[in-house]
């Protein structure tokens, strides 16, 4: 059914339009409304929003949700760090990771099977690479792409998030500003998660539990170089 | 400054503590009308007239309009609006000539401050009247520090008190540090605050009669919570969360006493027993 | 769902009488203020951050239609489709057409309000269609066959003995003997049972918490993950929403968060915030290939105009239900209904009608700790009295109540008739109660002695007195 021949639509529009006290909006008022969306500004950012040390900040903030952070000098310290996060945790040595040549070019142990593609059932740790940290709350911000299935943030026990220290930003409205340079106004990658520490639950006698559906352990690991 | 600027005849324009100070210097007493609240009126007198004792010792003249009874909040609160305004009225037309307007309640002052113009909001030829009414109008504690800048009572009063915070007053009033700044200097009174100090006691008006096992539930909270705080004395500003209190500490066999905070500011807390207790000598 | 309102005093009756119920109310009391608490100590703008999030929802409601108009066009650019539904039938009919047009065999949900207001579950159900939720918590209600008793913590009321019950009568194939006496036990339980559910779903249905007119996106904030794989899983995607809960941006978005988790449950942000625009794309190798929004109406285009048009701004964070010295009391189940405490009392009268109601807005001290921390600052108390005001002038209310307002009125308006008539009464119930200082019964006053002593008044008026201390004086 096309919008215009829907009347149920006609009804609520003709219903919110009639309690606003006006007939249906000329094209210049939809424009001058929607100005609102095409032009997008920030309200009130806090000023934890706002911090010098964006780094410290944001590895207090994700500790204090039961992140754990490591802070590696480059991607070429990645497959040894990841190699022992697995073994800390009591994990077997397999990895589902994000489609990425960055990742795809450096030196993987051999007793480390990497895989790529979507997580599927039985996959016990994932691999991703953040677009920008938000120092504010602690929060990684994942954009789902081919090469970066949004399962992997959500299906295994352990999600280990790649960092680069160049993206952490201090507010959400950063974070937004930076997607838009990279993909216009109004234009979203079909999923965009922010993850502020691993998955819990309360729903029993308010008991904290980790790992309710989500991954029970969130590894961020930052990486000085960009 | 000349005395005779017209602009002392109109008070609404003129900034409360402002006002003060000119009257002062102009060695002009303060009228205030006390609204007695009928809770006050029919249950506790001793309340009225410590009121009437604070105000005077800090130099205000009192009257007492004859015509008020009630402010209107049990049919405001209600739902039945045009009852609430014919008693609303009769309190607008009382207390219109006088300088302020002083109840020993929060929830009353605060229902003429803040929800009289609620009330008439659909009759804009009474919109100044009571615009006027509700800015003069304040809850005694308030009134006593705010305004007229009073320093904390002295005296002697021994014992271990708490405080319960009346909801109207300390949410739509304000009326927090009040009471207790003022109880400060008191000898021997120690204040001691419970966790649901601002929680509602479960009075509510006719909710207390309406709906008795909510009611009885929310005060048992608070009387458990006075109970574990030790205190002897549960002090407030609202004659029916200190009924409700009471009742129920009595109810339920707890050596508390529970006063009107007026009482034990004006040093006449010997004029009366506590609410709920009696003075005849068995 | 069948409204219970019209029984809330029994209802409430029960409620309190319910041992493990207020065993579970207790020991839910004081967790999420104290933590709400201390997350707003933290954020010094939080009640500048209050003026914007409500400033963002009322600019929204003010061009209600060029905003959802504008979040259609952007979900349908996107590759989805929007379906607008004037009321719960026609939401349940559309959701049900698309679980039959995917040939739906299983169907994971997210919990969802909407889809509580709609009383989805049961449609399917009739249906024949088996909506599994995934949420723990509704999960768990479902198996006991209940409603949710609070909009974000849906089986608050329950004990963790409650719950094992639950989990040992339905989960049959496990072995009975298995320890179950931690809640990490039943929550490793049912995180296997679920899982099974998300891998196998054919459609996933989630609620939002917004919609993002600039770019068309579902804006869904869970902590256990649940609704990321319930939407992401399956082959199509059912998002159920009303009609207010558009923002125009991502910034906005990011306001109205800011608020959202700290007056829920006191998080600085929930774990996982999801931002969803459209069905799976060309190349992606996961999500979902169809994505439906149903924007629903249900009442809420008759509320924007009137006096409950504030309430249109609730973000359904909970702060009043767990403020609320009445929910503290008796719980979600009491209200009878879908939305319990205060926001539910004013809700609720909204779109199922006053009628059998309209105790909800009666059953409150109007203490005004609701509005206190309201985060989009909804006047609360003042809608509770406009709906007693509204059920009082179409006659409802106990007949004795209105009968004694009318006297009441009748004499207080006539101040020398107040005055003889409460001198006579207070000069004869001082008497009477001058030896004990207090009545333990008095006939009339039942409401107050059933459960608390009644000061016996002094003897003599205030004002009767004042005249004679002032005749003295003169």
């Amino acid at each position: 059914m096309t919008a215009a021949a829907d009347p149920a639509r006609a009804a609520m529009l003709a219903r919110i339009q009639n309690a606003l006290g006006r007939g249906a909006p000329s094209e210049e008022q939809r424009r001058r409304v929607l100005q609102r969306c095409a032009a997008p500004s920030a309200n009130l950012i806090p000023a934890r929003g706002r911090e010098n040390d964006r780094i410290a900040q944001f590895i207090a903030e994700a500790e204090r949700v039961n992140a754990t952070t490591e802070r590696l000098a480059g991607w070429s310290a990645v497959p040894a760090a990841v190699a022992e996060t697995l073994a800390a945790a009591g994990l077997p040595p397999r990895l589902r990771m994000v489609d990425d040549a960055r990742l795809a070019s450096l030196a993987w142990p051999a007793g480390l099977a990497v895989a790529t593609g979507k997580s599927v059932d039985g996959d016990r740790a994932s691999l991703a690479i953040a677009f920008a940290g938000i120092a504010e709350t602690g929060t990684v911000m994942l954009l789902s792409s081919p090469s970066s299935p949004a399962t992997l943030n959500f299906l295994p026990e352990m999600h280990i998030v790649i960092l680069p220290e160049a993206v952490i930003v201090g507010a959400y409205e950063d974070a937004w500003a930076n997607l838009r340079a990279a993909l216009g106004v109004g234009v979203m990658p079909r999923v965009v998660n922010w993850i502020t520490g691993p998955s819990r639950t309360a729903d029993i006698e308010q008991t904290l539990l980790l790992g309710a559906h989500g991954p029970r352990l969130l590894h961020i690991l930052l990486l000085a170089e960009a | 400054m000349p005395c005779a600027s017209d602009t002392c005849r109109h008070r609404p324009l003129i900034q409360p503590g402002v006002q003060v100070i000119l009257n002062r210097m102009h060695d002009e007493q303060l009228t205030v009308g006390l609204f007695v609240t009928c809770l006050v009126d029919l249950m506790r007198p001793s309340v009225g007239f410590a009121a009437v004792k604070l105000l005077e010792n800090a130099g205000c003249r009192v009257v007492v309009p004859a015509q008020q009874t009630c402010c209107g909040q049990p049919a405001f609160n209600s739902g039945a609006s045009v009852e609430a305004k014919t008693v609303a009225r009769q309190v607008i037309e009382a207390f219109r000539d006088v300088d302020y307007v002083v109840a020993p309640s929060g929830s009353c002052a605060g229902m003429i401050k803040t929800h009289y113009p609620e009330l008439f909001a659909d009759e804009p030829a009474r919109a100044a009247a009571v615009a006027a009414l509700a800015a003069k109008t304040y809850e005694l504690t308030s009134f006593l520090v705010d305004v007229l800048r009073q320093k904390p009572a002295a005296g002697t009063y021994p014992v271990a008190a708490t405080y319960h915070d009346s909801c109207s007053g300390l949410r739509e009033l304000g009326v927090k540090a009040q009471p207790r700044y003022l109880l400060s200097k008191l000898e021997g009174l120690s204040l001691t605050e419970i966790p649901s100090a601002e929680t509602c006691c479960g009075f509510g008006g006719l909710f207390c009669v309406k709906y008795t096992d909510i009611s009885a539930k929310m005060v048992d909270a608070k009387v458990d919570d006075i109970a574990a705080s030790g205190a002897k004395l549960v002090l407030g500003g609202d004659m029916g969360c200190l009924m409700n209190i009471a009742g129920r500490l009595q109810r339920r066999g707890l050596a508390v006493e529970v006063r009107h905070v007026a009482e034990v500011l004006a040093g006449s807390a010997d004029d009366a027993p506590a609410i709920g207790e009696s003075d005849v000598r068995p | 769902m069948q409204s219970k309102a019209h029984t809330f005093t029994a209802n409430a009756r029960a409620a309190l009488a319910d041992e493990p119920l207020q065993a579970a109310l207790a020991r839910f009391q004081g967790g999420f203020p104290v933590k709400r608490r201390a997350a707003i100590d933290r954020l010094p703008e939080f009640d500048a951050l209050r003026d914007a999030g409500k400033a963002i929802k009322d600019a929204t409601l003010a061009n209600l239609d060029i905003y959802l108009e504008q979040f259609e066009a952007k979900v349908i650019a996107a590759g989805g489709h929007v379906h607008w539904c004037e009321d719960a039938d026609a939401a349940r009919q559309t959701v049900i057409d698309l679980c039959r047009e995917a040939g739906a065999k299983t169907i994971t949900k997210a919990k969802s309000m909407i889809g509580e207001e709609i009383a989805i579950n049961e449609a399917l159900a009739a249906a024949g269609f088996t909506p599994i939720e995934t949420d723990l918590g509704e999960y768990i209600i479902q198996l006991r066959d209940e409603a949710p008793s609070h909009i974000i913590v849906p089986a608050v009321h329950l004990s963790k003995e409650q719950v094992a019950e639950s989990f040992r009568a339905h989960h049959r194939d496990l072995p009975a003997e298995r320890p179950l006496s931690e809640p990490q036990a039943m929550l490793d339980e049912a995180r296997a049972i679920l899982r099974q559910a998300f891998l196998t779903a054919d459609v996933g249905i989630t609620g939002a918490n917004m919609l993002i007119a600039e770019t068309g996106s579902t804006v869904l904030v869970t902590n256990e993950g649940n609704a990321d794989l319930t939407q992401t899983l399956p082959r199509m995607q059912i998002v159920i929403a009303s009609i207010e809960k558009v923002v125009p941006t991502l910034e906005d978005a990011a306001t109205v968060l800011r608020l959202l988790a700290r007056s829920a449950t006191g998080q600085e942000l929930s774990v996982y915030t999801t931002f969803t625009t459209g069905p799976k794309r060309g190349d992606d190798l996961d999500g979902p290939a169809a994505f439906h929004v149903i924007l629903l109406d249900n009442g809420r285009s008759r509320m924007l105009g009137g006096p409950f048009a504030e309430m249109l701004r609730c973000i359904r964070c909970g702060a009043c239900l767990n403020h609320c010295p009445v929910y503290s009391a008796v719980g979600g189940h009491a209200y009878g209904w879908v939305y319990p405490g205060p926001m539910g009392s004013v809700l609720t009268p909204n779109l199922i009608g006053l009628a059998g109601t309209s105790d909800l807005p009666n059953a409150s001290t109007l203490c005004g700790r609701c509005e206190e921390v309201c985060p989009m600052r909804i006047p609360l108390p003042r809608m509770l009295r406009q709906l007693r005001q509204d059920a009082f002038a179409s006659g409802g209310g106990p007949k004795p109540m209105r009968a004694g307002l009318a006297a009441w009125a009748f004499v207080a308006g006539r101040p020398w008739l107040y005055r003889l008539a409460t001198g006579l009464g207070v000069r004869i119930l001082g008497l009477l109660g001058r030896r004990h200082g207090r009545f333990r019964r008095l006939p009339g006053a039942s409401g107050w002695t059933a459960v608390r002593d009644l000061p016996a008044p002094a003897g003599r008026t205030f004002q009767a007195l004042w005249t004679e201390r002032n005749g003295a004086r003169r």
